[in-house]
């Protein structure tokens, strides 16, 4: 692996609430752990995010979620996202989730959720972790 | 990190055919340097030369990615292609970035003629990113008709996008505290055009006519943090181009026309004067010396052992000798053992 590439992570607000506190957190996290992080702003369309996270050539797509309207809008992120070539970005989703939905999300394709009491460092663990799963496998592979 | 599937020549072909994913893998490719980057210049090289590029620069907050979004969206107008890279710095903490140029760029999310890239300076201090002129390169010969380059807000930016881009804009607004201190001293010289930004808020006129008393007399003295700077060529780097000042609010689109009005007759001045010509040749001898250096100190390096290098840390570091002698010696060493074992 080149030392010199970088894990790149675009976090989106997607829908219709405009408090963008947490996801700011998050994304300064983010940087603060190495991460070069695409940061797009609140009330983004599914469209919008698709395409940032293919312009951007994201590793990485977290989405903040506060609305309630997770269950609609994920699944057309997602659908957008394999639409356009990138079917292989780690998805994230952040905000409030009832646990009932949790298992949902899985089964759309989110690979991880987290709730309002998360700690930063959780998900940058994860993300590392996924990541190098992610390389071992596609090594045995090759 | 990444798990490319497809073969360079299968991305560049993808990309010229208008496959965005594809462009966008093209261009981390470049961003993470390496043979692999270099490879994909050459291929590309033939096919760059077209695009008519632009530096946005200016102080922090002064509306450079706003100034950018309603370009492009201009340019769209005038049926033009837009590629642009907006440049955010690395934090020198944790190497992590974070870029938030395109929260002031969503208008032009789902138009097929713009495609936007976020890059961080990584470790680079100019205001622009290592690879920023790579990147360009690969915009350029994907046929985007004007490549609009943000440079970060604080530092020298303007000495590197000045031999990066044809006509560089500098963005200044009101309220950034005393009016002529904040025009930055050096920035004078680069400048092909002047725009005072957020044209709506109090204070625009006077930071208009701060500017004009800067450009309208003779070689003179500027206060800068304190120290008297003597400014060299008032009135811009050329001589029959004056750079005008351009009154704009952003925002609201206003004064954008004029803007890429001129940003349009700077480009037709340069190809009529043959100082395009002049700007290529700087920009070609920039990045020329640019690679030659990379590679000579890649190949020397490369050349000395590491026990050399770690011995003469120690005599240095032992006082047995001075660290411009341990150098001389070291290439010295360099030139006498395996001159061809290395090729
Ligand atoms: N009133 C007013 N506000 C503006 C105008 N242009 C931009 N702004 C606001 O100024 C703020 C900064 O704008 P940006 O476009 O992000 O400025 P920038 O120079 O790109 O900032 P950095 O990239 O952080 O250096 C935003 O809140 C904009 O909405 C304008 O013409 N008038
Ligand atoms: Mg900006």
């Amino acid at each position: 692996m080149n030392t010199r590439e970088k894990v790149r992570v675009l976090v989106a607000k997607p829908g219709l609430d405009g408090h963008d506190r947490g996801a700011k957190v998050v994304a300064r996290a983010l940087r603060d752990a190495g991460f070069e992080v695409i940061y797009t702003g609140i009330r983004q369309t599914p469209e919008a995010i698709a395409e940032a996270a293919v312009q951007e050539d994201v590793d990485v797509v977290g989405l903040s979620i506060l609305s309630g309207a997770h269950m609609a809008l994920v699944p057309k992120v997602i659908r957008l996202l394999r639409e356009k070539g990138m079917e292989d970005v780690l998805i994230l989703v952040g905000g409030i989730i009832p646990d009932e939905d949790i298992p949902k999300l899985r089964a759309l394709g989110v690979h991880g959720v987290f709730g309002p009491g998360t700690l930063t460092q959780d998900i940058v663990d994860f993300i590392w972790q996924a990541l190098e799963e992610r390389q071992t496998s596609a090594t045995a592979t090759e | 990190m990444r798990r490319h599937g497809a073969s360079t020549t299968e991305l560049i072909t993808a990309a010229q055919g208008g496959d965005r994913r594809s462009l966008a893998r093209l261009i981390t490719l470049v961003e993470n340097g390496g043979p692999t980057a270099e490879r994909i210049l050459q291929t590309l090289f033939p096919s760059t030369g077209r695009a008519h590029i632009v530096g946005v620069t200016g102080a922090p907050g002064t509306g450079k990615s706003t100034l950018v979004n309603a370009m492009a969206r201009e340019y769209r107008n005038r049926g033009l292609t837009v590629g642009i890279i907006a440049i955010d710095p690395t934090s020198p903490f944790s190497g992590g970035a974070l870029l938030g140029d395109r929260v002031r760029m969503r208008d032009l999310v789902g138009d097929e003629g713009v495609f936007i890239r976020s890059m961080a300076t990584r470790g680079s201090l100019g205001g622009l990113a290592r690879a920023t002129d790579d990147v360009i390169q690969v915009l350029d010969a994907m046929g985007f008709d004007r490549i609009l380059v943000e440079t970060v807000g604080v530092g020298q930016a303007e000495v590197d996008i000045a031999s990066s881009a044809h006509t560089v804009i500098v963005v200044e607004a009101p309220g950034l505290g005393d009016d002529i201190q904040a025009i930055k001293a050096g920035i004078l010289e680069i400048a092909d055009i002047f725009v005072v930004n957020k044209a709506d808020r109090e204070g625009a006129e006077r930071t208009v006519m701060a500017l004009q008393a800067m450009l309208g007399l003779g070689p003179r003295t500027v206060v800068h943090h304190g120290q008297t700077m003597r400014v060299e060529e008032p009135g811009g780097n050329t001589q029959g181009w004056t750079p005008p000042i351009i009154k704009t609010v952003a925002t609201r689109g206003e004064g954008v026309p004029e803007l890429v009005q001129a940003v349009e007759a700077h480009r037709a001045y340069l190809m009529e004067t043959g100082e395009l010509r002049q700007r290529e040749e700087a920009r070609v001898t920039h990045g020329l010396e640019q690679i030659l250096r990379e590679a000579l100190v890649q190949r020397l390096v490369h050349r000395i052992s590491p026990q050399a290098l770690d011995q003469t840390v120690q005599r240095v570091l032992a006082r047995e000798v001075d660290p411009y002698t341990a150098v001389e010696e070291l290439l010295h060493l360099e030139e006498q053992g395996e001159p061809q074992a290395a090729r």
